[in-house]
């Protein structure tokens, strides 16, 4: 290493160095080695802080060292996180020394969120794998239930996911009863929670349809959702299961495991029970609907009455004139044919009978369940508006008069 | 068919209520079991509307002791 200037007294030299000349000369030791001009760094931010200016300061450290950094404002802009203490990082620029304080640092150029690229791939690997042991297959998709009576809920208990869940189906569909299975959502014990969570919902016979929620966060937030426990979990339930897990733009695999999958929690909820609102009309549809058919088959009834009692007249009375002129002949066989005038007596009583007969016969009427109903001066009651409370009516059915006591009128 | 619903679930309600509506439509019945199918298909209606009147959302939470017990606002 000739090149250097030697400044240990070891040596024979004895120029003494401003700080600035030093300082500079450890400048130069740095540039001089291009490995330090393009380095890639991993560690935990630390110490950060956006400085008016733009530019980023912050301390990169692990366990046993600390690397302080700078990010100039035109490379802090480009990035597409927000950076933050505890955040491990992998950092990328050059080493150099900031001769002002005499230290050295790394003028980062790039910070990327650690891991990311690794979840990526694993997240890509899992869903190729689990998509080819059809895993994600339509036809595993189990129907989500119209009208469920009982939900279970896989969620963190205390986070604001499941107060939207609970708001929309208050607001929708009071009528569910909801069974909750809490759980972490993130973090490594949250797959085996969750899974733990669900199983045992899901050996619930009481429950129509599972909920999995979280409400939203960063990939790494949703990770446990990504692991291949809870996918298979998932895919084994007998119940039918909406994931609702992060924002809309969030897919997880255990979003394409699911049986329907819902943007949002609240989505998660809104799918699993219909709204009440639209359950109104229907049910007053179906009413108007029994009104207009009770309506129309009384209306058939009159007209059968009416129609039968036309059977009466034209036929009946046919039926008996057929005998009575049997009847006749007989008289006219067993009479004297000189007896002229008993055979217009008998005539003129058939000419009788045959009025009597024209009238409808209301005990035919009787018969077939309606009733004749008099007040007590044995006047007809044809409108209910007619009878009052406390009146006593004579209801006349076919075998006989009952005496009935009016307790209402509508 | 009973009168008493008390034990149907909305959605039996509601099922019940369509089929006496689709058995009213039809013509073959009497006057007498026409009534009773109106009557009986009211009764359903009233008591789905009821249901959805007054329903309030009812929450059970798992505990970690292995419990359930009901959460109340």
């Amino acid at each position: 290493m000739g090149f250097l200037r030697n400044a240990g007294s070891s040596s024979g030299y004895s120029e003494v160095w401003t700080v600035g000349e030093l300082n500079s000369y450890i400048k130069d030791l740095f540039e001089i080695d291009y490995r330090l001009q393009d380095v890639e760094v991993s560690g935990e931010i630390s110490n950060f802080s956006l400085a008016r200016s733009g530019h980023l300061y912050f301390t990169l450290k692990d366990e046993k060292a600390q690397l302080r950094c700078v990010m100039w404002r035109s490379a802090a802009e480009r990035l597409r996180f927000a950076p933050k203490d505890g955040d491990a990082v992998v950092a990328g620029g050059r080493v150099s020394v900031y001769e002002a304080s005499g230290v050295y640092q790394l003028y980062a150029e790039r910070l990327e969120p650690a891991g990311r690229g690794n979840l990526a791939l694993a997240f890509e690997r899992l869903k190729e794998q689990l998509a080819d042991e059809g895993l994600f297959d339509p036809a595993h998709k189990k129907p989500i239930p119209a009208f469920p009576s009982k939900i279970g809920i896989v969620t963190s208990a205390d986070a604001a996911a499941l107060r939207d869940i609970l708001n929309v189906l208050r607001r929708r569909y009071p009528l569910v009863q909801v069974l909750i299975a809490p759980t972490l959502v993130q973090g490594e014990q949250a797959p085996a929670q969750i899974v733990r969570a669900l199983q045992w919902l899901d050996g619930r016979s009481d429950l129509d349809t599972l909920i999995i929620a979280r409400g939203g966060g960063s990939i790494e937030d949703l990770w446990a959702f990504n692991d291949e426990r809870v996918a298979r979990a998932v895919f084994a339930a007998h119940h039918p299961i909406i994931s609702g897990v992060g924002h809309e733009t969030d897919f997880t695999i255990t979003d394409f495991v699911a049986d329907l999958r819902a943007p949002t929690p609240s989505a998660a909820a809104e799918l699993a029970v219909p709204d009440r609102e639209e359950l109104y009309p229907l049910v007053l549809g179906l009413q108007n609907g029994l009104t207009a058919d009770i309506k129309s088959r009384i209306q058939e009834a009159r007209w059968e009455v009416q129609s039968l009692g036309q059977q009466l007249a034209l036929h009946n009375p046919r039926r008996s004139l057929d005998s009575s002129r049997q009847r006749v002949d007989m008289l006219v066989n067993r009479l004297d044919q000189s007896m002229e005038r008993r055979l217009t007596t008998a005539r003129n009583r058939l000419a009788l009978l045959e009025a009597q007969l024209t009238a409808v016969n209301p005990q035919t009427i009787l018969a077939r369940g309606y009733a004749i109903v008099r007040d007590p001066n044995g006047r007809l009651l044809r409108t209910a508006a007619n009878a009052t409370v406390g009146q006593h009516l004579h209801v006349q059915l076919s075998d006989g008069v009952i005496e009935v006591e009016v307790i209402s009128n509508r | 068919m009973s009168n008493d619903f008390a034990n149907l679930t909305f959605e039996q309600a509601l099922r019940a209520l369509e089929e006496t509506a689709v058995k009213l439509e039809s013509n073959d019945l009497s006057l007498e079991e026409s009534l009773t199918l109106y009557e009986q298909g009211q009764k359903l209606a009233a008591f789905c509307t009821q249901q959805l009147d007054h329903a309030t959302l009812r929450v059970e939470q798992l505990t970690t002791d292995g419990e359930i017990v009901e959460i109340r606002d």
